[in-house]
């Protein structure tokens, strides 16, 4: 018979029980009980954040860079409110959390309590699923099934809402061994006559690519093991999703780069030119496939994918292989390397001049200044000053963060955080104290844009208060650099309310923090400021002073296909139809 | 810069490919057996308001109370792709158990049940309760200037009587939704 507990200690002993080490939060009324069980133990670090969101980010931080959940704890009502961004952040990136959230005593509900609100029917939406305990007794059960539905099958947040009154109230501790399971089971293993028909195509490809994305990484690091020995066996080239960079090293000699919107021009050139695409988790979002009825028409299609939904959803695939990507990829391995590793490797040789012409367009190349920082640039420098380094790069959203995909080599999973589908500002900074929790002897670095970096830049308070010595590396135009693009594309030059007027200074803003500000703005001190930055053992503002105007290509316009993409500046009129304008 | 764009890149033009749009709408009768929990019908309808698809009917009940499960019957339409992505979406959502398509699965028998007020005298009240004997319906209410009909049948059938009972004096009607199984064992 186990021993009786409060519902505020049944919480922390689950979350012991589940390996957790960590807990992003901030207190509030209703959360108070849980707290005060917080308070006398030490097992569980609570990390202090200065906003519920930027309790979300940094748990999606730390679950990035860990492969674990990350753990979120918020009061009721705006507590639970402010974590919704976040969660459907993690939603959109199948991203593994647990946000607590405290509720208004079960005999108040329905009653428009202080600081009560619909928090499960709130985040229905923007959750895998949650729940509304009302039963002391069923609490440690519903937080063991929540991590089992969090971590398995796709990954995603979920959310326990846990009345006062149940925090309160005894009730005896139930296991995870003794705890109801769900009937959730989620495939792992892939069909594999489905996979053995994959293969057979895959031997007959003469123009083969490999598209991976962020299911590789949730996969866990055998999964990338596995895509780097068919791409090394194979020599198909490979390119990869924002979400999916560093599954395949960006050092690897089949590496084109990203792919979609903003990728490269041979990424997308062979992703509309070839006639086999193994798509290893990813899920054709419109980022990547531009104009859908146009997308890669000639190819032999196999999507591997943990979500059923994923298949068919947007692109019609000639196999579909539901399952784990490791496990996939494992049998995938063992069938082609049973049936004699068969490729066509004339055609493929073929098919890689075709390639390397593509590559000579060097499409990442762009005008140096000598008198004004470029923020291509800038990364270029960041990257060959910290390429050696145990480094860890968050990102806000937007232009930057399209530069930092582009322009950083990640050659290993786990190692890129960004917010891929919701795009959030404000998600880097936040992640990047997270990212640093996990690992505290790391080198952290957040690509921030000026304006992205002010929505959560609270969480410098975090950062400051337990010594994470994030780097916080603005690329600042004083301008919503993405928003002035398109405004630049689609409206006629008509800069409507995206530019920064009445910016901070940023190193006071550093300062006034406790952290340490640094002013770049001529590119001959580049290198000594982000040297300097590197140095300095605590939280770093870096304001790199960049070019206004720039523009982030490659560029697939709205609406069009991946052979329409525009290099430069000079091919951007009309590149963008009226249908292309209703577009996001 | 220029791009050659032709090598490799394909044979047909891509402009040549089917517009997904163009496709047939088609009406499927999806069960869906669910754990009988706070808020799984709002999760359930939730995914059809949020991913922007139909719903022609709804109906749902506990049909095991032991072991609290109940059966939605969903009537949606869409086209076949649309289709498939709602019984996939379905298939997401935690307590849902099973997600049978009745209408691609075999033979099924579709049933819905009303109940119809017709309100009148004379001619018109004997022809309603005349028509009410041809389609079967019962008679389970009823006052000197009015009936209540209780009628059983397909939707169609239901439809069929609505029509035939507006210009008699028909003043409400409550639909239950289709309940709908599979045929034979």
């Amino acid at each position: 018979m186990s021993r009786e507990m409060t519902g505020a200690e049944i919480v922390v002993t689950a979350l012991k029980e589940q390996g957790v080490d960590t807990v992003f939060g901030y207190p509030g009324g209703a959360v108070l009980p849980i707290y005060d069980a917080i308070f006398q133990q030490n097992d569980i670090k609570h990390i202090l954040v200065r906003h519920e969101q930027g309790a979300t980010h940094a748990a999606e931080g730390y679950a990035r860079a860990t492969g674990k959940p990350g753990v979120v704890l918020v009061t009721s009502g705006p507590g639970a409110t402010n974590a919704v961004t976040g969660m459907t952040d993690a939603l959109m990136d199948s991203i593994p959390m647990i946000v607590l959230s405290g509720q208004v005593p079960t005999f108040m509900i329905g009653n428009d309590a202080f600081q009560e609100a619909d928090t499960v029917g709130i985040t229905r939406p923007c959750s895998k699923h949650n729940w509304l305990v009302k039963d002391t007794d069923e609490l440690a059960e519903t937080i063991h099934q929540a991590f089992h539905i969090a971590t398995s099958g796709r990954p995603g947040p979920v959310l326990i809402d846990i009345p006062k009154d149940v925090q309160f109230a005894s009730a005896p501790y139930k296991t995870k061994a003794k705890a109801p399971t769900t009937h959730y089971k989620p495939q792992v293993k892939g069909d594999l006559a489905e996979i053995t028909r994959a293969v057979e195509a895959f031997e007959q490809a003469e123009r083969p690519i490999i598209y991976s994305g962020g299911g590789v990484i949730n996969s866990g690091v055998a999964a990338s093991q596995l895509l780097r020995e068919l791409v090394a066996g194979s020599n198909a080239p490979i390119t990869s999703t924002l979400m999916g960079l560093g599954a395949y090293p960006a050092s690897g000699d089949n590496w084109l780069g990203m792919l979609g919107m903003h990728g490269t021009v041979e990424a997308n050139l062979a992703m509309h030119g070839c006639d086999f695409m193994l798509c290893v988790g990813a899920r054709f979002d419109d980022r990547i496939t531009g104009r859908t009825d146009a997308f890669s028409p000639d190819s032999f299609k196999v999507h591997m994918d943990i979500d059923p939904s994923s298949i068919n959803k947007i692109i019609h695939v000639d196999v579909p292989i539901i399952g784990d990507i490791g496990h996939i990829l494992e049998d995938f391995l063992k069938v082609w390397k049973s049936r004699g590793r068969k490729t066509k490797s004339a055609a493929i040789k073929k098919w890689w001049s075709q390639i390397e012409e593509w590559q000579a367009t060097k499409c990442l190349d762009f005008k140096n200044s000598d008198t004004i920082i470029k923020p291509q640039h800038a990364l270029q420098r960041l990257e060959a000053l910290t390429k050696n380094m145990d480094r860890y790069i968050t990102t806000e959203v937007g232009q930057h963060q399209m530069w930092a995909a582009q322009y950083l080599n990640f050659d290993d999973p786990h190692r890129f955080m960004t917010s891929g589908g919701l795009g959030t500002m404000g998600y880097g900074l936040p992640a990047s104290v997270g990212v640093q929790v996990a690992h505290p002897e790391s080198l952290v670095i957040n690509i921030a844009g000026d304006a992205s970096f002010l929505m959560n830049m609270q969480e410098m308070g975090t950062a400051v208060q337990f010594n994470l010595p994030v780097k916080q590396f603005i690329l600042n135009n004083e301008r919503l650099g993405m928003v002035r693009q398109w405004q630049q594309l689609l409206h006629g030059e008509r800069y409507s309310q995206s530019w920064s007027e009445a910016l901070p200074d940023f190193v006071k803003l550093a300062e006034a923090f406790g952290g340490k500000g640094i002013l770049v703005d001529d590119p001959a001190d580049l290198d000594e400021a982000i040297k300097e930055m590197l140095a300095y053992d605590g939280p770093v503002i870096l304001d790199c002073v960049v070019e206004k105007h720039e523009n982030c290509f490659p560029m697939i316009p709205s609406g069009k296909a991946h052979n329409e993409m525009i290099l430069c500046d000079e091919e951007t009129a009309d590149a963008i139809d009226a249908a292309g304008k209703t577009r996001v | 810069m220029t791009l050659h764009l032709k090598k490799g890149s394909s044979r047909k033009s891509a402009y040549d490919l089917k517009n997904p749009l163009d496709e047939q709408i088609e009406t499927h009768t999806l069960a869906v057996l669910v754990d009988n929990e706070a808020g799984v019908l709002a999760r359930v309808i939730g995914l059809f308001s949020g991913r922007g698809y139909n719903i022609e009917s709804l109906t749902v009940a506990e049909t095991d109370p032991e072991g609290h499960r109940s059966r939605i019957t969903i009537v949606t339409t869409g086209t076949p792709a649309v289709i498939e992505q709602i019984k996939a979406q379905l298939g997401l959502i935690i307590p849902v158990y099973r997600v049978n398509d009745l209408t691609v699965e075999g033979p099924s028998v579709e049933r819905e049940m009303a109940l119809l007020k017709v309100a009148g005298q004379g001619d018109k009240r004997v022809e309603a309760m005349r028509l009410a004997d041809i389609f079967r319906a019962n008679v389970v209410d009823s006052t000197l200037e009015s009936f209540v009909f209780e009628i059983t049948g397909t939707p169609e059938k239901i439809d069929a009587f609505t029509d035939l009972m507006h210009p008699l004096g028909l003043t409400d009607i409550a639909r239950t939704g289709v309940a709908a199984m599979a045929r034979g064992a």
